[in-house]
């Protein structure tokens, strides 16, 4: 159902007025004459990008871990035991299975009494008391930034935006074919999925390493109100 | 009005803020290190004046076409069951926020930093209504623990204190028992603000930019509390200033590019969050009810006039930790929520001249300002245009400009502010250079006399700076 809107028409026509003219109905938006953000990594290959993104990681606080998908398992396992284990979130998504995750997330984990939560809207509210008890978040980025070492996060219905923000610490796997060189190419992804009608994830984060803060006295601080640690592994998608 | 913070005059707080060697010395550290981190995020760009004249044309073809596109953004707020409120003043915001708040029956209410919500002076009418309003930004935290202080700079609210200072407010408001390191206190604060987020009923946030083609909001943290504010509460409620928004995503992420780089040095903060209506059917977390109140408030009085380029503003701060008048001086003498050039031009627009006549004075016109503006805001012309229009309207200036550059002569010791001013100052013609009423007598004067008593700057830091600030117009 569409939301109100109030007094919209009085207040558009002061700022016409405002502005010297007529309200405006329709505006091209324009060709603009610069264009700086293409420049940046712009013939940079797949790999090179791989390389922009470890180096950044070192500025951002972040775990940068390489892993092609046989060793995927173990890489993930070594992250989580150094993070302290468990209880653990994850999305509940349908890259962990093409990674070669199901029988690590699916038996080995609840097996070993590792307690792992997909986060399945079905099950209401009781997935944001597993996330907040939950010392790690597992997501996937759907596009990774170079430049800026970011992931993209589109959220839904079981993909819980608090994964990345409640639990202590933080894993996103980063498969490799979804590194792009910065943010333009990621908000260009978005812009044609909106213009091919898609409608946009009701939440996307663009997050860069883990949280911070440098509020006292300039001095910065690791984790404030998101995770504490984060990781990134990626994986050979390509 | 809200914006006014500190009750003394101009003068007087001046004084104190002079006064306060520790405030002095954050005040000048921090410049110094979010300059020099602006200056290399810059730089690493290779190509900075191009990036500061896309941000520009974005900022200049939002303004001129405003009322398309906050048209096309309310539509599409609506389209996701998004509610819209356009309020022309800040009552009206306000009214309306505590009306959705009080239909909720919403006890606590958490917030995420913002300067709009400041300017309307929302925790006084949400408090009014029975609610505890929590800020979860750390720096704000602190503040409001220690019974409401007011910010002291955009992007550091709490910069004027230090962690001793910070310790004693959480001992004493909350029996805080362990050290005054820095992660120890923050650690307290997470404890504290996970509960408040859990429990809250309505999440407020600010709007860095909305995107008109989508109906979304976008929101830069480091901390990540703007994303809890969103995602935990039932209901959440977004202000933002009506010039805040652009056509699409492509410009968000140019802007935003520049908000973080100029503001803190970083190629983009931690969290850069999008969110777009109420949480979609199925969804778990995210807001079930989405409010977004877009406030004019004295905006409009702007456009369509000499000072519109002010609008172009997206509040990186980038100004501030370049002006030296704000290194001697500290936020709080401006007596205003906006502080610095961008707040010594803004102020008497939003506020009125009778509050905030002496801020445009607040300057040496060095043009420092401008250069570091990511969006090409001509500060010190407009600071200039300012002193213009007061000596129009009072007949008089209400500082002397002669003896406040005196003044800086006097304080600083050579390279001084004063030749600084005079020698590089594009363009220091003074309406009223000599003949002028009020040289002498008391009043208003004494503000700026005092001014001698400021301590020499950082010579070096401040000569290193100055020769190796980017040039305009360079590359
Ligand atoms: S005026 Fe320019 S430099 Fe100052 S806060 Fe606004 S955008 Fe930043």
């Amino acid at each position: 159902m569409n939301g109100t809107i109030q007094n919209r028409d009085a207040f558009l026509g002061h700022i016409a007025n405002r502005l010297g003219r007529e309200r405006k109905t329709s505006v091209e938006r324009p060709k603009w004459k610069y264009n700086p953000q293409d420049e940046v990594l712009k013939n940079a290959t797949q790999d090179e990008l791989v390389e922009v993104l470890k180096e950044q990681c070192k500025n951002i606080h972040t775990n940068f871990v390489l892993s092609n998908s046989k060793d995927l398992t173990e890489s993930i396992k070594k992250v989580v035991n150094e993070y302290g284990g468990g209880p653990i979130v994850a999305w509940k998504d349908e890259r962990f299975d093409q990674f070669g995750l199901t029988n690590l997330m699916n038996k080995e984990w609840p097996e070993s009494g590792v307690d792992l939560h997909f986060w399945d809207h079905t099950k209401g509210k009781e997935n944001i008391d597993k996330a907040n008890y939950a010392n790690v978040g597992i997501t996937v980025s759907d596009v990774t930034l170079a430049e800026s070492g970011t992931a993209v996060l589109f959220s839904s219905k079981d993909k819980g935006r608090t994964v990345s923000f409640l639990p202590a610490t933080s894993i996103v796997l980063i498969p490799k074919s979804t590194i792009v060189p910065r943010m333009t190419q990621a908000a260009r992804i978005i812009s044609e999925k909106v213009r091919s009608g898609e409608t946009v994830a009701s939440c996307i984060n663009f997050i860069t390493g883990p949280s911070n803060s440098a509020d006292i006295e300039m001095i910065l601080v690791v984790g404030v109100h998101g995770p504490i640690k984060a990781t990134y592994i990626i994986v050979e998608d390509m | 009005m809200a914006m006014k913070i500190g009750t003394g005059e101009f003068n007087d707080r001046v004084g104190t803020g002079i006064k306060d060697s520790f405030m002095r010395g954050a005040v000048s550290s921090a410049q110094e290190r979010f300059q020099s981190r602006r200056l290399s995020a810059a730089e690493e760009l290779g190509n900075w004046e191009d990036w500061r004249s896309h941000g520009e044309e974005i900022r200049q073809h939002v303004l001129e076409n405003l009322d398309y596109y906050l048209y096309q953004l309310s539509e599409n707020v609506s389209k996701r069951g998004g509610h819209v409120f356009f309020a022309q003043t800040a009552e009206e915001a306000s009214e309306y926020i505590k009306n959705v708040v009080e239909k909720k029956e919403a006890k606590k209410i958490v917030k995420s930093k913002s300067m709009v919500t400041e300017e309307i002076n929302l925790n006084a009418a949400l408090e009014e209504a029975g609610c505890d309003v929590i800020e979860t930004d750390l720096g704000e935290y602190i503040l409001q623990v220690d019974d409401h202080e007011p910010p002291s700079h955009i992007v550091v609210p709490a910069l004027h204190k230090n962690r001793q200072q910070i310790r004693d407010v959480f001992k004493e408001k909350h029996g805080y028992d362990k050290s005054d390191e820095p992660e120890e206190l923050a650690l307290h604060a997470r404890e504290k603000l996970r509960q408040e987020y859990l429990n809250a009923d309505v999440g407020i946030t600010g709007c860095n930019f909305a995107i008109a083609e989508t109906g979304s909001v976008t929101l830069v943290t480091n901390e990540g509390n703007a994303d809890l504010v969103m995602a935990l509460p039932k209901t959440q409620i977004t202000v933002m200033g009506m010039e805040r928004l652009v056509p699409t995503f492509e410009e968000m992420e140019v802007l935003v590019s520049l908000l973080t780089r100029s503001a803190v040095g970083q190629k983009l903060t931690s969290y850069i969050t999008t969110v777009t209506g109420p949480k979609e059917e199925g969804d778990v977390d995210g807001p079930e009810e989405f409010h977004l109140v877009v406030v004019d408030n004295g905006r409009s009085g702007i456009l369509g006039g000499e000072f519109q380029s002010v609008l172009q503003c997206i509040r990186c701060a980038a100004c501030v930790n370049a002006c030296p008048v704000y290194r001697h001086v500290g936020g709080h003498s401006y007596g205003s929520i906006y502080s610095g050039p961008i707040g010594a031009v803004l102020s008497p627009l939003l506020g009125g001249y009778d509050d905030f006549k002496e801020l445009p004075y607040a300057s040496t016109l060095c043009g420092a300002c401008t250069e570091a503006c990511p969006v090409k805001i001509p500060l010190h012309e407009l600071l200039h245009k300012h002193r213009q229009v007061i000596v129009e309207k009072e007949g008089r200036a209400p500082v002397s400009e002669k003896l406040l550059m005196k003044a800086y002569a006097f304080g600083a010791s050579s390279p001084s502010l004063f030749k600084f001013a005079t020698k590089i100052a594009p363009t220091v013609t003074s309406p009223f250079t000599d003949g002028d009423k009020i040289t002498k007598g008391p009043g208003p004067l004494k503000a700026w006399t005092n001014i001698r008593d400021f301590p020499a700057p950082n010579k070096e830091n401040f000569r290193d700076w100055f020769k190796n600030r980017p040039k305009g117009g360079a590359n």
